[in-house]
């Protein structure tokens, strides 16, 4: 009898990704066939991919050798609870962000739509790969073709010098952190010469190439991953691509690094040394709190939700290595509650980073600007947009009791245990470390709080906006979907750990201890610590409840209209309120040493057009990029000089090789 | 469990009631210390009644959300005012959220009012909104430190237990504590808007950060918001005197404990508002970029409480 496993169907939706793609270029006369076909297909394959992902969690691993590629070295793919859980978030996430696309892309012109969609298809494709691959050759594949497809999307609208330019330096960061991932999986064979992951697994390393193969590795998903200082892509590509690509960047592909770190350094190399964990912990803190100033400055919006992400994926890591540092000290309960923070809290990004970057898109769509500048109030003009996007800012900003809570809350709860590590000087210095990620997420809510407010609220700064236009169907239906899954995911954590669970033992041994009842989360023990959001959501609605009933019986409800108070200035107008760069003022002047501020500022006296413009740029692109790039430069001008056009001197090049090779070989 | 649920939406209440009144007792000290004749005991309840008659005036350019807003506050408010142990130990309530969701209570409260004060558009609502939100990160995690202070003592976060270890044990002197309760101290300072941060009372605009964000509010949404804000200030106080002076709350299932409780309440309140009322008439309002030192410094002897506790305590 013949059963489709789990991993069966995932390979299947694979090809059925691939065929959709071949189907949009085919078809790309018909642009409507392929907004209102092929995209609503494709997010069927997302959601049948979110599918095997749950019952991937469900079953044990599961194995399959894919006579394709070179002769002797097939695809080996593997659907293991760890390979499941990142499928489920880029199952779910990819859906309603397809459906996104499906009404967004309408009015696309024909052609570019039609490669597009090859290479949106292909981009999913080929995560879904990296997800599955079980052996080096396969993983970087998967990898390169995530990459160049990505690269394809980020430079959709490639007439655009600065477009290309964003799009090239994404590709040369990209394939350093390749060649970073070719080098750790070499390092990891470990001379058998076999590149199966099977192989790895049990491959004898000394402890030296051990840690080099976690450097690399550190290093490659990296420069994916957008760790500071390899993050300088990021707030180019981003706001560069088409608004869903960007949501799907954002969302899911930043965590295919995190899913190759979590395989590489678990799976493989099986975790052998704390300061591996401190690494990436203090790394980890870094870029969050690097990423978030820098989201706080910004004046173009899917710049700072670039930004933005650096910081999520700086959370992200910093679980990380609060995890390693526990699984290495052999706690394995504290190490599952770290684990399980950190899995969380990828899951949450990818649904509400992916609501902001779509929202962004319809803003963009109805107003043609990016900078928040020229943006405002559009929650009176689309009401839709603005309420869904409301859910995801407050998500990101680690509100009670939507998602982004839960994690940051889990993630505290792991610092606090660390006074139980058996290293001393360790158990000191975590806690302080916890206030480093209450300072990021303090500071999220003030890049929101901007975000929401400069857009949304207030009065249009630009008369043109009284004509902007809602969303239209599909893109509602997508942004409810992520929005949806922003509450869900806030309102019943219990359920979603225990779905997270099989991930966590599989990679530590042990599963989160949860003292508390379905409604209750309580890790290690209900008298230590415990939280319910659904009983918090329910007191809070209540209390609403009966303050909006009381004060409408016991009083009035009796509403005029005005205009607003002037503050005895005659004259107010939409340009009076801050701008997005007035809003990040503050951060400017405390945060003042992290970055280079430009100003050019208007002559007082004598100008007749005066102009103000500033800019906080990032200190890292002039110190470590720029030298590396004269330096690159030069080289390139040295080795030049071999080059003189002349055929001569061509001859004798290849005659000084040969003789060369001869006398080298012989 | 009934009786605890009984206790529990009785001292929600009674905070609720009596939240006014300890405004306008620290209103009264600081008048008294500064010379000036005092208003009545009452007048906040004078100023809400007058409020709520009034009719609400609200700009065209006014969203949903700005209506909204203050009865979010309200009800983020009398949530927090549900958590913290004042009179009683013993709330079914409380595991719901512990000492950290209260943080993010506060801070959902807050963000609610900053978007608000953006949403008309004028030029002061979004200064306000700024100042607001750059108080708020860099009290929040001040604020974060003293919890886990104390909860690395009590080994919980919830704050029950953090109140039981501490009112329980032998009398044991936490020198950590001490450091946690001066920054806990200024945290509370900045959160509730009082000298030296911000100037409740202030007329100059320029100046005003939370009294900014609700420019435009009147009426019954302004009188929320009011009431909100006496109603934060006293479960701050609640939340102080838990922490660091925790002797007198009544022990779960204790009845009998219950009337001493509330008179160790009183008395406990009446003394921090007086001693509030005594630290604002000696100080001044400080310029709003000195609010990053004077925060920093908080934060500072929250970690040095916390270091001090690994190292003396551990």
């Amino acid at each position: 009898m013949f059963e489709l496993l789990p991993l069966d169907w995932a390979w299947a939706i694979v090809l059925y990704w691939m065929a959709l793609g071949m189907l949009g270029l085919f078809a790309q006369r018909r642009p409507a066939l392929i907004t209102s076909l092929v995209f609503p297909l494709g997010a069927l394959g997302a959601l049948a991919i979110a599918a095997v992902g749950v019952a991937g969690l469900l079953q044990p691993a599961s194995h399959f050798i894919l006579p394709i590629g070179l002769p002797d070295l097939p695809f080996h793919l593997r659907l293991d609870a760890l390979s499941a859980f990142f499928l489920v978030l880029l199952g779910g996430a990819a859906f309603g962000v397809t459906i996104y696309a499906s009404g967004y892309l309408r009015g696309m012109e024909a052609g570019p739509l039609g490669l597009l969609t090859l290479w949106y298809h292909l981009f999913l494709a080929g995560m879904v790969m990296v997800m599955l691959a079980d052996d080096a050759y396969a993983f970087m594949v998967a990898w390169e073709v995530m990459a160049l497809s990505s690269y394809f999307l980020v430079t959709t609208d490639h007439k655009i010098p600065d477009i290309r330019r964003a799009g090239f330096l994404y590709l040369l960061i990209a394939h350093v952190g390749a060649v970073s991932l070719l080098l750790c999986f070499g390092v990891l064979q470990g001379g058998h010469g076999a590149y199966t992951f099977d192989y790895m697994r049990h491959a004898q390393l000394t402890p030296f190439w051990t840690s080099i193969a976690f450097l690399l590795a550190l290093f490659g998903f990296g420069a994916k991953a957008g760790l500071v200082p390899l993050h300088v892509w990021l707030p180019e590509a981003h706001p560069a691509a088409p608004s869903p690509v960007s949501a799907l960047m954002s969302g899911v592909m930043l965590k295919t690094a995190i899913y190759g770190l979590l395989r590489v350094s678990f799976d493989l190399l099986n975790v052998q040394y704390a300061w591996w964990g401190t690494l990436a912990l203090t790394l980890g803190l870094i870029t969050a709190l690097y990423g978030v100033i820098f989201a706080a400055v910004q004046s173009d919006m899917k710049r700072l939700l670039a930004w933005s992400s650096i910081e999520n994926i700086g959370i992200i890591l910093t679980g990380f290595g609060l995890t390693l540092i526990f699984h290495v000290d052999g706690n394995g309960s504290m190490a599952a509650l770290a684990l399980t923070a950190t899995l969380y809290h990828a899951l949450n990004h990818a649904f509400f980073k992916g609501l902001l970057f779509v929202g962004t898109g319809s803003v963009l769509h109805a107003t043609g600007t990016r900078l928040m500048g020229g943006l405002g109030g559009l929650i009176r003009f689309m009401p839709w947009t603005a309420w869904l996007t409301l859910i995801g800012a407050l998500a990101i900003a680690g509100l009670p009791p939507l998602n982004g809570f839960v994690s940051e809350w889990l993630l505290l709860q792991a610092f606090l245990l660390t006074p139980g590590l058996h290293q001393s000087y360790l158990n000191m210095v975590i806690p302080v470390a916890a206030a480093a990620v209450a300072l990021a997420s303090a500071l999220a809510a003030y890049v929101m709080v901007k975000f929401f407010g400069v857009i949304f609220l207030g009065q249009p700064r630009d008369p043109s906006l009284q004509h902007a236009h809602e969303a239209g169907w599909p893109q509602r239906l997508g942004m409810m979907w992520l929005g949806l899954g922003c509450i869900l995911l806030g309102l019943l954590p219990t359920q979603v750990i225990e779905w997270i669970s099989p991930v966590v033992l599989q990679l530590t041994g042990q599963n989160m201890p949860n003292d508390g009842h379905w409604l209750m989360l309580s890790p290690v023990d209900a008298e230590r610590a415990s939280y319910s959001p659904l009983i918090f959501l329910t007191v809070v609605l209540v209390m609403l409840l009966l303050t909006f009933v009381a004060v409408r019986r016991v009083y009035h409800g009796r509403v005029r209209r005005a205009d607003p108070w002037d503050c005895g200035f005659p004259e107010q107008d939409a340009r009076m309120q801050d701008s997005a760069e007035g809003f990040g003022q503050p951060i400017r002047q405390i945060f003042a040493s992290f970055m280079h501020v430009k100003r050019d500022t208007p002559d007082p006296f004598d100008d007749r057009n005066p102009r103000y413009h500033g800019a906080s740029l990032d200190k890292i692109w002039s110190l470590a990029y720029e030298p590396i790039g004269r330096l690159a430069g030069w080289l390139s001008n040295q080795v030049g000089r071999l080059q003189h056009g002349r055929i001569q001197w061509y001859l004798i090049y290849s005659f000084a090789t040969l003789i060369f090779l001869l006398v080298f070989t012989r | 469990m009934s009786a605890g649920i009984l206790l529990q939406v009785a001292q929600t209440l009674l905070a609720i009631l009596v939240a006014p009144l300890l405004l306008g007792w620290t209103n009264q000290c600081r008048a008294w210390l500064q010379g000036r004749s005092a208003p009545p005991l009452l007048q906040p309840y004078f100023t809400l009644r007058k409020l709520f008659h009034k009719d609400a005036v609200i700009a065209h350019s006014a969203s949903p959300l700005f209506r909204f807003a203050p009865y979010m506050m309200f009800a983020c408010m009398a949530l927090a005012a549900g958590i913290v142990p004042m009179v009683v130990n013993d709330l079914p309530f409380s595991p719901a959220a512990d000492a950290i969701a209260l943080v993010g209570v506060f801070a959902l409260a807050r963000v609610f009012l900053a978007l608000a004060a953006m949403d008309i558009g004028t030029s002061f609502g979004t200064l306000g909104a700024r100042r607001e939100m750059m108080v708020s990160f860099l009290a929040e995690p001040a604020l974060l430190m003293v919890f886990f202070t104390a909860s690395l003592i009590s080994q919980s976060t919830q704050l029950p237990h953090i109140v039981e270890t501490l009112a329980h044990q032998d009398f044991a002197i936490y020198p950590s504590l001490a450091f946690a309760a001066v920054a806990f101290w200024m945290v509370s300072v900045a959160e509730n808007a009082r000298i030296p941060v911000d100037n409740p009372t202030t007329h100059l605009e320029l100046t005003m950060i939370h009294e900014a964000m609700i420019l435009e509010y009147s009426a019954r949404h302004l009188a929320l918001i009011e009431w909100a804000v006496a109603l934060k200030l006293f479960t701050y106080s609640a939340l102080g005197l838990a922490l660091f002076l925790p002797w007198g709350i009544a022990p779960a299932g204790d009845y009998a404990a219950l009337p001493l409780a509330v008179l160790a309440l009183t008395v406990k309140m009446a003394g921090g508002g007086a001693l509030l009322a005594f630290l604002e008439a000696i100080s001044a309002k400080m310029r709003i970029f000195r609010v990053p030192e004077f925060l920093g410094t908080a934060f500072l002897l929250a970690v040095l409480g916390m270091l001090i506790h690994f190292l003396l305590e551990f």
